[in-house]
């Protein structure tokens, strides 16, 4: 299952390798041990570094420089937090995006788990085709994050598009949504709502670890089936609830292709589709402003690592972890 | 597919009797999925008809078959689109390989080995699960761009050296959670009979792993089929394009007669995956099942 806490490799780690003095044929074991760890965590410690940890601290000092790709290291000027303060203070682009990511997130993420937790019930009670129905709502999971599909949808929600035809057919006159700067954003919830198919597929899972006595026990207690939802359903699948939520609030926040797609690399129209890490593309592979750019994904690297932090600081008031273990 | 008898009967009380509301919830199932797959039919109804018939007729089934869209989006640009199957294919595969290969190593150490400081490597894993890939891209740029990698002899390399390090450290995770499954006794009888923790790695985890190699494998391909930022960012000329960046070539040129060949393509590009889960289905979701992996 998803849920069960993160392994701790520590319980039996280098604690007692420290412990027992390497002594006999037993220390021995463990030296070799302590090598071959190292050998076969190489590839991924070289990982760590070249690809994520230096990049990472050049991004952190590029982000007080004005360095464009253009100019050579040498010439790289240093300007102090101007690019923090440009970001806070003087560039309403920015602040557009942060609102449209945000929303994006704030409509998309809880109505696609909202779907995924609905139509999960419906299955779990549901005794046959299970495993059919389970496959083809999974299937948008599985497609809507490619540009193929991205493109779909953009015509989908054009002026000549399905949608518009489905409209006709009850009299509503349509208009071309993803050129409307009201309605662009919205295209996009609804292609990060159908593809609500991956955390349905973990609510199922969690659904089936109910133990099955405690809805008796309601039962037998008079309980109708919404208090048992809200009772015994609810408070035993919030730990699903809450890693869905974390999941797909970090996936929403960095949404980018279908918003690339829908504007041609522009955020429009109007701006009305400018996600932050579109925008992020934008200031750093267009415009060539990568000290700017490493800025911005700074403080996105910051905020997505605080709002984490409230999930899980918040996460102990409302989930509830049934072996009585407490993360 | 899977048939509707492979999957148990839900056990216990909770089961509906075979009633009106079973018969009710089966037809709400059913209108959902219609809605699911109603964007698809229609990207593929849409691939098919000619270029009149995409304004003018709403039905899903064309009036005219129109073959001819695939022909002209294969032939639309100057490279054949056959190139950009053959360099997605490429790029995905590699991908494959990369990950299959480095994290499980990693895994093998994470789960199995002791050294010094294991504890505090696997938590900066664990935090480099939670990593935006978008935050990193701007650096990574410049640092492949001032060893001549973007737009070099090989200009893959960018997209797939960090497949070859373990970067994708979801695949570790779920590597080190499928290795705490096999029995420490296996490792312990093998290292009785002598064993060293790379004889214990082949001959009793790597076969032993091979469910969660196939699992990496799968979710690897089509992520990287998928994947578009990284090869937008890295993939400069037209012959290096893989089929997400090519697809984005159409948008372009939002001349109304490109419609039906970009879907056409859009329908060829999804294929790979659409035929992974049609073969893997059952796996994908177990996968995601076991690992909390995204689709």
């Amino acid at each position: 299952m998803a849920l069960t806490t993160v392994p701790d490799p520590t319980r039996r780690g280098t604690g007692s390798a420290r412990a027992h003095a390497p002594h006999g044929v037993a220390g021995r074991i463990r030296q070799s041990e302590g090598l071959a760890g190292y050998v076969f965590l190489s590839p991924w410690l070289i990982g760590l570094m070249a690809i994520t940890a230096i990049p990472m601290l050049l991004s952190l000092y590029l982000s007080f420089t004005n360095y464009d790709i253009l100019t050579p290291f040498s010439e790289v000027e240093w300007v102090g937090f101007a690019n923090y303060e440009r970001m806070f203070t003087s560039d309403p682009s920015y602040w557009h995006a942060v609102r449209v990511t945000l929303t994006f997130a704030l409509v998309a993420v809880p109505l696609k788990l909202a779907a995924a937790l609905g139509v999960a019930l419906l299955l779990n009670r549901a005794w046959r085709g299970v495993g059919l129905f389970r496959s083809l709502f999974y299937l948008p999971s599985l497609l809507g994050g490619s540009v193929a599909l991205a493109i779909v949808w953009v015509n989908m929600f054009n002026r000549d598009g399905a949608f518009n035809s489905m409209l006709a057919l009850f009299g509503i006159e349509g208009k071309p949504w993803v050129n409307d700067p009201d309605w662009a954003l919205e295209t996009l919830m609804v292609l990060a709502i159908w593809q609500f198919g991956a955390p349905m597929v973990i609510f199922l899972a969690g659904l089936k670890q109910v133990p099955t006595e405690l809805y008796e026990a309601a039962s037998v207690d008079g309980a109708g089936r919404w208090r048992q939802f809200r009772a015994v359903t609810l408070p035993m699948l919030s730990p699903v609830i809450f890693f869905n939520l974390v999941l797909e609030t970090i996936n929403g926040f960095q949404g980018f292709t279908a918003a690339f797609v829908l504007s041609n690399g522009t955020g429009g129209p109007v701006d009305s589709t400018l996600m932050y890490t579109l925008n992020l593309y934008i200031k750093g592979f267009t415009d060539l402003e990568m000290g700017y750019a490493s800025a911005m994904a700074w403080v996105f690297l910051i905020a997505i690592g605080v709002i984490t932090a409230v999930f899980f600081s918040t996460g102990r008031f409302w989930v509830h972890y049934s072996d009585g273990e407490d993360r | 597919m899977t048939t509707a008898t492979a999957e148990a009967p839900v056990t216990g009380p909770r089961r509906p009797r075979a009633g009106r509301g079973q018969a009710v919830r089966l037809l709400v199932l059913i209108a959902i999925v219609v809605v699911v797959l109603y964007p698809l039919f229609w990207m593929i109804g849409t691939s098919v008809k000619s270029q009149e018939e995409i304004v003018s007729n709403i039905g899903l089934l064309p009036k005219e078959f129109t073959p001819g869209n695939y022909v002209d989006g294969w032939t639309n640009f100057d490279l054949s689109f056959g190139r950009f199957f053959l360099n997605s294919a490429m790029v995905s595969l590699l991908t494959v390989v990369g990950n299959a290969v480095s994290c499980l190593l990693a895994a093998y150490a994470f789960a199995r080995l002791r050294f010094r400081l294991r504890g505090m490597w696997f938590a900066i894993m664990i935090g480099t699960l939670l990593l935006p890939g978008h935050v990193l891209i701007v650096p990574q740029y410049i640092l492949f761009r001032s060893l001549g990698l973007v737009g070099g002899e090989w200009p893959y390399l960018p997209l797939l050296i960090p497949q070859f390090l373990a970067t994708e450290a979801f695949f570790v995770f779920l590597m080190v959670q499928f290795m705490r499954g096999i029995p420490r006794e296996l490792d312990e009888a093998a290292k009785i009979d002598g064993a060293s923790a790379f004889g214990i790695f082949r001959h009793v985890i790597l076969p032993l792993s091979r469910p969660a190699l196939v699992t990496t494998a799968i979710f690897s391909f089509i992520w990287t089929w998928n994947d578009f930022f990284r090869q937008l960012v890295f993939l400069s000329s037209l012959e290096d394009y893989t089929v997400p960046v090519a697809l984005t070539l159409f948008i372009d040129s939002t001349s109304q007669s490109a419609v039906g060949p970009m879907f056409a393509m859009s329908v060829l590009s999804l294929l790979p995956v659409f035929l992974f889960f049609l073969a893997f289905q059952r796996m994908l979701v177990e996968g995601i099942n076991t690992s909390g992996l995204k689709g």
